[in-house]
């Protein structure tokens, strides 16, 4: 049976998928992957649909698998080895049985993922394999748990490589404004927009608190804020008027008021930002937002074609036996 | 304030249903009964709803239908019917409740009480035979607000937080009840203990409340309170007549 042992798990670490969409009126927001285009680009990677689920972690991990599996890299460039050999993030790689996989975090971005050719056959709960800490959905990943694996159909794929476009160094973060930003006073809604932000050791799955100089963005009347429906990206001010970004896994209802919201194509700015990262804001229209849109599929197909096999040099192939030399001309995006 | 109700955007895939800018139960059964409406309608291109205390939240495909269409739906569906104001009475769930009382079961059923100006015994009493409503499901999955009780019960949050209520606890504040579905700091004053499972991933229905449900918490003993340890649902029973 093809299964992963996982060896060592640093805090935090947990399966996502794309998370569980349609519970909200009952409280439970849809969770899942902080940064959802890391976890796209391993699909697009593996030749895997949306569907598929990855090892989210921000703190590293060590593996290895019973049966030889692709391996797939993305998010958060981690240091990587397999068998204490260097090799890329971004990227595919083979895992053969015994190898050990480790990855640990190397300073830049937040979230690693890690995902295998063979998707992870664990049963779903609400229809995603997704743990929800915050909902006590699942838990986090831990040293002797055995994960079971489907089979790798396509093993012989030639290794691909990725250079998706920096998201790990903060920078300006698009929002638009929302139903409760009419709190806000012109000139706090301004200074808002004007103010460098760093992203707080204060952050997690739930949400991230960020950090500023200067005097606090209070809201007018903000007690009289009836509590809300309250959606991932919102940009919500605590009874001190600090910035806390609500993400995957935040409540869904809320009684502090919203200055308005990150659109979702930007939220992986903030889950990648690590502690100390600046981050500010550019508002935009709701037709501006709408223009840079693109459904998840979409993305997934984009992503598919940027893969590029991987050019090495042989005599950096150890296992160069392994590999199909002649017929392995596939690029992944077919169709 | 605009005038109510009004549609608003929230975020880049949906748009707010305000029926109130502060909480009011003619404007959360509004909320309650629109959410349904809308969810019977399928309208083109919406993907979900939910219902905060006073407003509806739709979130829609931004590929499968306009912004202006989906308005334009919404608007009309507004205007089909006046929301604050039913024609016949809703026919909502009732679940009864077993709960225990005071004690340690419910720590500050003295002090809530007392800021009630009332008996411990009339508080029990009135807390147990007011018939409340789940005005929203937030906070935790499954988790609860219910409302109103009698305007007496207006009182305010602790100044200072309970480090931890255990799950199933009832606790009080502004006219209000939560039941906490799991162990939580809180800053409302807890008055008794329930075992009713409020969200069990493993069970068919995973949640056991839906906004508009209405709830009694009947007073049980200790002892019949100890036997309920048995049954999955808490003693908690389902009665389909409002």
């Amino acid at each position: 049976m093809a299964h992963l042992s996982i060896l060592q798990a640093g805090p935090n670490t947990t399966l996502q998928d794309l998370g569980r969409a349609g519970f909200l009126k009952y409280g439970l927001s849809r969770g899942g992957a902080m940064d959802r285009l890391s976890l796209l680009e391993a699909a697009a990677l593996l030749g895997a649909g949306l569907d598929m689920a990855a090892i989210e972690t921000p703190t590293g991990l060590r593996a290895s698998v019973g049966v030889a599996q692709r391996v797939a890299l993305t998010g958060a460039p981690m240091r990587a080895e397999i068998d204490g050999r260097a090799i890329g993030w971004n990227a595919t790689h083979l895992l053969m049985p015994g190898e050990v996989l480790t990855v640990r975090p190397s300073g830049q971005g937040v979230y690693g993922y890690i995902a295998f050719g063979g998707g992870f056959d664990v049963p779903r709960q609400m229809g995603s394999v997704a743990a929800h800490l915050g909902a006590r959905l699942g838990r986090a990943l831990e040293a002797g748990d055995v994960l079971d694996l489907g089979e790798d159909r396509d093993l012989a794929a030639p290794p691909l490589v990725l250079r998706p476009e920096s998201r790990f160094s903060g920078g300006a973060v698009r929002m638009v404004t929302g139903p409760q930003t009419g709190h806000y006073s012109a000139e706090t809604f301004a200074r808002f927009t004007e103010t460098r932000f760093a992203k707080s050791g204060q952050a997690n799955r739930q949400a991230a608190l960020l950090e500023y100089a200067g005097e606090s963005f209070d809201a007018q009347n903000a007690l009289g804020v009836v509590s809300d429906v309250i959606v991932p990206g919102d940009i919500q001010m605590s009874g001190a008027g600090e910035p806390y970004v609500l993400m995957a896994e935040c409540q869904t209802i809320g009684g502090y008021p919203r200055i308005g919201a990150i659109i979702p194509q930007d939220l992986p700015i903030v889950a990648q930002a690590s502690q100390g990262t600046e981050l500010w804001f550019q508002v935009i229209s709701l037709d501006e937002a709408d223009a840079v849109h693109l459904p998840q599929r979409a993305i997934l197909r984009k992503t598919r074609d940027i893969c590029e096999p991987m050019v090495r040099s042989p005599h950096d192939i150890a296992n160069l036996l392994s590999y199909q030399l002649i017929s392995g001309a596939v690029t992944g995006d077919e169709e | 304030m605009s005038k109510m109700p009004d549609i608003a955007p929230l975020g880049t895939e949906g748009y707010l249903v305000r029926f109130a800018d502060k909480l009011d139960d003619a404007a959360n059964r509004g909320v309650i009964s629109f959410a349904a409406a809308l969810e019977a309608a399928d309208l083109p291109g919406v993907r979900e709803v939910t219902t905060a205390l006073a407003s509806v939240f739709v979130r829609f495909d931004v590929e499968a239908v306009s912004r202006a269409g989906l308005v334009a739906a919404l608007g009309e569906l507004l205007d089909s019917r006046d929301w604050l104001h039913p024609a016949e009475a809703e026919r909502p769930r009732l679940w009864r409740v077993p709960t225990l009382y005071g004690g340690a079961a419910g720590p500050q059923l003295k002090e809530a009480a007392d800021l009630a100006g009332v008996s411990e015994e009339v508080a029990v009493r009135e807390l147990s035979q007011t018939r409340v409503r789940v005005l929203a499901l937030g906070f935790a999955p499954g988790q609860p607000y219910l409302g109103m009780l009698p305007a007496h019960w207006d009182i305010g949050r602790l100044t200072g937080l309970t480090p931890q209520v255990p799950a199933g606890a009832l606790v009080v504040a502004v006219r209000q009840f939560v039941l906490f579905a799991n162990p939580s700091p809180t800053g409302w004053r807890q008055v008794g203990l329930t075992k009713i499972p409020l969200f069990n991933v493993n069970a068919a229905e995973p949640f056991a409340l839906q906004a508009g449900d209405e709830l009694l918490f009947d007073p049980v003993s200790e002892n019949d309170f100890a036997l309920l340890e048995t049954d999955n649902m808490g003693g908690a029973k389902l009665e389909e007549a409002g």
